[in-house]
């Protein structure tokens, strides 16, 4: 950690003056988006000083039970986004727990391996690492399985004419669902590829900017976000292939029917 | 053979029902009475309760993709979901166009730029490939001009010679009178049978 160089508030202060100056001009031209742009300004400020304090603090106390208690309430803060992203969702219980469930799975064999396997920090549930790691490939997650429930909920709702005519025939549900199933785990996993494939020569990815701002070694940085990659479009896939075909489990029944009573109405 | 015993679904029924070989009932009714979501029922495509069975066996005995193309519902309005009208086809090259009054081409035309009375005579022909032993017919004509509507009808009098059963939901009293053996009328959930036909 030679070069790295410690920011003081003011020079944050600095940096806010662009954001400051796009919201006078939002003003004067009357874009209408002030009142948004400063309220998640102050609730981006709020939140990350905040983490701040907790991860410091949480880091201090080195408590597994504490860590568990945070990566929980990650995880169910989550699933609720997940939910709250679908155009039409499934009604009761399940609209939570299969997109929260899925995500809860992969993000979780994904995460355990990282720390146990692969970086193996002491002890293994170290929050320094076992928090970002989560939360990044949590993330992600997260997006790709909206997306994919978003995806299979409107397409089935579209193409109810079309599906039952094949179950008329004598299809099973998932001969009739296929395309659809492929259309929504396509999508959730898009964000993943495209963003393994823009990596380095677009975008200098967060993490390892980060890294190497505070003085690593930009080839260590490389191989972290490496690492970090890789978990990320892992858990991702993992997520959206379960989150999507338990969904469409849930949309048909035993009788092979396509059950669209048990989808909400759009939002 | 069709025997419907105490089906219900929703606000329909208990309906209870007996139809034989090569025999022809005809359903009418006001519109929202539920003439669809009977057949829908009986087809095991919405969830319901009743005891039913043909000459193959019991429905509940029978995985329903197997059910439905024994008893084959012709909705009102049919769905598609390839490019090309050839594509729903099991085998394009046995379908009888020309006794629907159909383009020999028309398999091979988008399903996009048919009309309503071409989808329609080209989703029955598509049900009938599966050799069913029951049709399920919602308003089949509706689209169809009167040329159309006989060429239909004479079709449907083929299978009805080999000996299918047919339900025969119509708006026309005039098509029930030509077609059907027993009449039927839908109200208020209830399945009655007409003193004439």
């Amino acid at each position: 950690m030679s070069e790295y160089v410690v920011l003081s508030y003011f020079d944050i202060a600095l940096a806010s003056v662009f954001l400051l100056l796009n919201g006078a001009l939002s003003l004067w031209l009357r874009l209408g988006i002030a009142r948004n742009l400063a309220f998640a300004m102050v609730r981006m400020v709020v939140q990350l000083l905040l983490v701040g304090l907790l991860l410091k603090s949480l880091f201090a106390i080195q408590s597994p039970w504490l860590t568990l208690l945070v990566a929980l309430f990650m995880t169910s803060f989550a699933a609720r986004e997940i939910w709250a992203r679908q155009d039409r969702r499934l009604k009761g219980w399940r609209g939570l727990a299969i997109g929260g469930g899925a995500m809860g799975a992969s993000v979780g064999v994904v995460a355990l391996m990282a720390l146990i396997v692969l970086v193996q920090p002491d002890p293994w549930w170290s929050p320094r690492y076992a928090l970002p790691l989560l939360g990044m490939i949590m993330g992600n997650a997260m997006t790709g399985i909206s997306l994919s429930l978003d995806t299979l909920h409107t397409a089935l709702n579209r193409e109810q004419r079309a599906i039952e005519a094949q179950l008329l025939l004598g299809a099973s549900k998932w001969q009739a669902m296929r395309p659809f199933i492929r259309q929504a785990m396509r999508a959730g996993m898009m964000p993943s590829i495209n963003g393994m494939a823009a990596i380095g020569v677009v975008s200098l990815p967060g993490m390892m900017t980060g890294q190497i701002l505070s003085g690593v070694d930009p080839n260590e940085a490389v191989k972290y976000q490496l690492m970090v990659m890789f978990l990320i479009a892992g858990a991702t896939g993992m997520a959206v292939m379960l989150a999507t075909l338990a969904s469409a489990k849930s949309l048909t029944d035993m009788r092979d029917r396509l059950r669209l009573d048990r989808l909400s109405k759009r939002k | 053979m069709l025997d419907i015993e105490n089906l219900t679904r929703l606000h329909i029924g208990p309906v209870t029902l007996s139809i034989s070989d090569g025999e022809v009932i005809a359903i009418t009714g006001p519109s929202g009475s539920g003439k669809s979501v009977l057949l829908r029922a009986i087809a095991d495509l919405d969830p319901n309760e009743g005891r039913l069975k043909t000459q193959s066996g019991a429905r509940a005995d029978m995985p329903a993709p197997d059910w439905r193309r024994k008893v084959a519902y012709l909705p009102a309005e049919s769905g598609w979901w390839a490019d090309i009208a050839a594509e729903h086809f099991k085998d394009p090259a046995e379908v009888d166009l020309e006794s629907l009054g159909l383009s020999p081409e028309a398999l091979e035309w988008e399903v996009a730029r048919l009309s309503s009375g071409e989808r329609q005579r080209l989703a029955f022909l598509r049900l009938l490939e599966h050799r069913p032993d029951i049709l399920l017919l919602d308003e089949p004509t509706a689209p169809l001009d009167a040329e159309n509507t006989a060429r239909f009808e004479a079709r449907l009098k083929r299978c009805i010679k080999a000996g299918i059963s047919v339900i025969l939901v119509t708006h026309d009293p005039e098509q029930a009178a030509r077609m059907a053996d027993r009449h039927f009328v839908l109200a208020d959930g209830q399945l009655t049978e007409a003193a004439h036909v």
